[in-house]
């Protein structure tokens, strides 16, 4: 279930900032690249809420500082069950 | 909107903040009139229910209300997450809900500047942060913030409130510059001296010397501001953002 929603979330992360193939989404940083600034941000946000039927409150929004932080925040949802 | 034109907002959601009273009233009357579903939110929960069955009883549309505070951010967030995932999405945002409370300089205590600067300036940013957020996810949207002739022009006894104003003003320029490119329009409307519950504390004498002041030779009525408001919410103004347009009749000040 776990490696179900890290995949999951690992598509979400690849679509919504157009990721290229090279990039190692599972240890990104937010501004580690260009797609993933403030603007690609909210975009990503929105496409994580979509794909997981989530709404995060705005402090979790500043706080999504990575791929391992946003799926903590998704565990901590009850997302993964 | 099927046809692009003010008259049909049929199956658009449309928050109206502060919609129980004056012009946000007006505003909620006009949109439910033109099919929208609205959502009229204030502080007083009876208040905002009892509203909320009115319009929708008189327009034949389902409209809701929520209870929250603008200036507690915390509770535009819930209320918005309630909004929307009720409704699914979020087309329109008039956030009107606002305070007026004049002091001549020399009697304005901090308290004054801090509930208007929470209520008209921070509860704006809350409403409008809130339900940008929902608008992206459908890349549309169109938001009116509510301005003031004295946030342009300033006025006696409105130093706090016309700084309050000047600054909803600016929120809408910047919030258009920033949500355009994701297809979500911004624009204020400053009215004039509107007949409202806000101007009954006026003298009859400066209300009449207003008047005078007006191109149009008269107050305006809530549904004066509700009719632009609509447009600026309809497909009509599909290419207008930015912008404080005055619904003032002429007033100078």
């Amino acid at each position: 279930m776990t490696e179900e929603l890290t995949d999951q979330l690992r598509k979400v992360f690849v679509e919504a900032l157009e990721l290229p193939a090279e990039v190692d989404v599972e240890n990104l940083k937010y501004r580690d690249i260009e797609q993933w600034d403030s603007l690609g941000h909210m975009t990503l946000v929105g496409a994580i809420e979509d794909e997981f039927g989530v709404q995060f409150d705005t402090e979790q929004v500043i706080d999504m500082s990575s791929f391992k932080v946003a799926l903590d925040m998704l565990r901590g949802t009850s997302v993964d069950g | 909107m099927a046809d692009g034109t003010p008259g049909n907002l049929a199956g658009r959601v449309v928050v109206v903040t502060g919609g129980t009273r004056g012009i946000g009233r007006a505003t909620s009357d006009l949109l439910a009139q033109a099919g929208a579903v609205v959502v009229v939110t204030g502080r007083d929960e009876v208040r905002v229910k009892t509203v909320a069955a009115e319009l929708s009883e008189a327009n034949g549309v389902p409209v809701t209300g929520v209870a929250f505070d603008v200036a507690d951010f915390d509770a535009v967030g819930a209320a918005f997450k309630a909004i929307a995932a009720q409704h699914g999405r979020i087309d329109g945002l008039v956030a009107n809900a606002g305070i007026l409370d004049d002091a001549l300089i020399g009697m304005i205590r901090p308290g004054l500047v801090e509930r208007l600067l929470a209520t008209n300036v921070a509860g704006t940013i809350a409403t409008v942060q809130a339900a940008a957020r929902v608008m992206m996810r459908k890349g549309s949207g169109s938001i009116v913030v509510l301005a003031s002739i004295v946030g342009e022009n300033g006025g006696v006894g409105q130093t706090a409130y016309a700084a309050s104003k000047a600054a909803v003003a600016t929120v809408a320029r910047s919030a258009a510059k920033e949500l355009g490119p994701r297809g979500i329009r911004v624009n204020a409307v400053a009215p004039g001296l509107i007949d409202t519950e806000m101007i009954a504390h006026l003298p009859k004498t400066l209300v009449e010397e207003r008047i005078t002041d007006t191109a149009l030779r008269r107050l305006g009525d809530p549904a004066d501001v509700a009719r632009v408001i609509r447009f600026l919410i309809s497909d009509e103004a599909r290419f207008v953002t930015g912008q404080v347009l005055g619904v003032d009749g002429g007033l100078v000040l």
